[in-house]
């Protein structure tokens, strides 16, 4: 068995959060789906909350504190990414855009990632097709077919959630598994400061 | 090892007083404050260049060259000269006029600019703007060391059968360093040549300022100019300071907090902890300095940033009476008992000279008239 990190970004805001219940649904499928796969999983949670004044404080000096670098550090080294965000004014919230909008531009490219949201009413639930898809698509990230919405009536039946939104988790989670299986392990990017492969001479040359 | 301060020039409001200084207040006192720089011992002023508002210093040899007829230890440089958006031609001729002015008193320290908008004003892209740095400089060192220049690239019209004027002083070109703050590809640059590397260190995390000396210094092997831990590095720093170091925070919190680039961000007190700022009193300064050492190894040059962010000139002049009396001379006895005898010292235009074998004249004159025989 080889064992894969999972990320999970939630931006949830109150607490208890049911942008972090869903979280936690597509973590636990996940976790679940990889295992069926032969895959042990690592689960590393970063909830954004903590890190709001560290991403304000990012924007305006350019570069992360100790503690959000951590928390990026987590996210970019994973093998794969669950992204969780509550709707607000029809699109992601704003602590969740700085987040990645704070990442390196190729930090994601090439990560298996499942897309979550929440918001009061079932009207907000193609925001996550106009507008958090295409966030990452625009990062390069491979986002999972299905993505999961959870409104607030979503959260009611046998198992505190509706029979129709385990089943959307459930396939959700199985999209992300299938992957991640068999995909070899995510490197490292490219380290800036290693020898260049291209010698002065050429740069000199224009080449 | 040298010491002295940079400066950006720019002009910003006192957020004490909600005053901003003019022009004429800001130019007359960065001249003051390198005149001061000189008066208390420091070895070196070094003047940023840039082309809009809120800065004054477009035209660094100018205010250099006032500087230097008004001082005579005083190492004039710039922090940085635009490698990318001036035209080589003019650098050559500006700095060399400046070497001859100044009597060997200066060196450059080349960089990229750090606002994209500059790039048009002067007819380049900033798509370019590293194979400019690359094609320029290669064309300026050409300039300075060859006396007739045949020339063609991709940026600018070709040359042929130019002679930059005057030649470089006693026939050495100024010393030069590159700066950057994260572009491997500059620091490579400068190991290439030989040149030195000078890392701003303020503003960020130390680790960036490491892993681009780091890179450098085992470039500079690589080329064969001398082991790793012999490359020219220099450093840049942000302090503060009061006898009382309670009194150094609260006197400078009020221009942190509004300051350009990091103000409305961080506290003081992280952004003293996350990045080299210092600000509390001169043994503070002197332990945090010493410090730097450890992360970049022995190096040749260090540079203070201490007038930025609406600080008055009085309060300007105070700090550079601190550095002087109380943090320099502790950190030139402390640095030189821990450098081994096989690093050396920041080039100056005497050990470039020595190291050429004495200085000689280098004059082009000009041809003789192919009619009368005579000198034109």
């Amino acid at each position: 068995m080889t064992t894969r990190t999972l990320a999970v970004v939630s931006g949830g805001l109150s607490n208890p959060s049911s942008t972090r219940l869903l979280g936690d649904r597509l973590t636990a499928a996940a976790v679940e789906a990889l295992k069926a796969r032969g895959e042990d999983t690592t689960v590393e949670v970063v909830e954004l909350r903590g890190h709001a004044r560290d991403l304000a404080d990012n924007l305006v000096t350019g570069f992360p504190n100790e503690a959000l670098r951590t928390a990026v550090d987590t996210v970019t080294g994973s093998d794969a990414l669950i992204a969780v965000t509550p709707i607000f004014s029809a699109s992601y919230s704003g602590l969740f855009k700085t987040f990645f909008d704070v990442l390196d531009k190729e930090a994601l490219v090439g990560k298996p990632v499942l897309l979550g949201a929440t918001a009061g009413t079932a009207r907000h639930s193609l925001a996550l097709e106009h507008a958090v898809r295409p966030l990452f698509s625009y990062l390069r990230a491979v986002t999972v077919p299905t993505a999961v919405f959870a409104a607030t009536e979503d959260w009611a039946g046998p198992g505190g959630a509706d029979s129709a939104l385990v089943g959307r988790i459930d396939r959700a989670a199985g999209e992300l598994a299938d992957l991640v299986s068999g995909r070899p392990a995510t490197s490292r990017p490219v380290d800036p400061f290693a020898d260049p492969t291209t010698s002065f001479e050429d740069l000199l040359k224009g080449r | 090892m040298q010491f002295g301060i940079f400066t950006v020039s720019d002009i910003t409001p006192d957020p004490t007083t909600g005053r901003t200084p003019t022009e004429a207040e800001r130019v007359k006192a960065v001249l003051a404050i390198a005149q001061k720089a000189e008066e208390v011992g420091l070895d070196v002023f070094a003047l940023g260049e840039h082309h809009n508002p809120p800065f004054f210093s477009s035209s660094p040899t100018t205010t250099l060259a006032y500087i230097a007829a008004k001082t005579s230890t005083l190492q004039l440089s710039t922090s940085t000269t635009l490698i990318t958006t001036n035209d080589p031609v003019k650098i050559a001729e500006d700095y060399a006029m400046l070497q001859h002015l100044a009597e060997g008193r200066v060196d450059l320290m080349m960089g990229r600019g750090n606002t994209g908008p500059v790039y048009p004003w002067f007819g380049k892209d900033i798509r370019d703007g590293l194979e400019l740095a690359v094609e320029n400089y290669a064309l300026l060192r050409q300039l300075w060391r060859e006396d007739v220049v045949n020339w063609e690239g991709k940026f600018r019209t070709p040359l042929q059968g130019f002679t930059s004027t005057p030649r470089p002083l006693d026939g050495v070109p100024p010393f030069v360093w590159h700066g950057s703050i994260r572009s491997p590809q500059i620091a490579e640059q400068a190991a290439y040549y030989g040149d030195g590397f000078f890392h701003n260190h303020i503003f960020w995390p130390p680790e960036h300022t490491q892993r681009m000396v780091e890179f450098y210094r085992r470039r500079y092997e690589h080329y064969g100019h001398g082991s790793a831990d012999q490359a020219i590095v220099g450093l840049g720093g942000q302090v503060f300071m009061r006898t009382n170091s309670q009194d150094a925070v609260a006197e400078f919190r009020p221009y942190f907090d509004e300051a350009p680039v990091y103000g409305h961000g961080p506290s003081l007190e992280e952004f003293s902890s996350q990045t080299p700022l210092t600000v509390g009193s001169p043994q503070q300064v002197i332990e945090r300095t010493l410090g730097f050492r450890d992360y970049v190894g022995d190096y040749q040059r260090q540079l203070f940033l201490i007038d930025h962010a609406g600080l008055p000139l009085k309060t300007v002049l105070e700090q550079l009476d601190l550095l002087g009396e109380e943090v320099v001379p502790v950190l030139r006895k402390e640095f030189a008992a821990l450098k081994p005898a096989h690093v050396p010292e920041a080039p100056t235009h005497a050990s470039l000279v020595a190291a050429a074998g004495g200085g000689k004249d280098s004059t082009v004159h000009a041809p003789a008239d192919s009619v009368t025989g005579q000198a034109r």
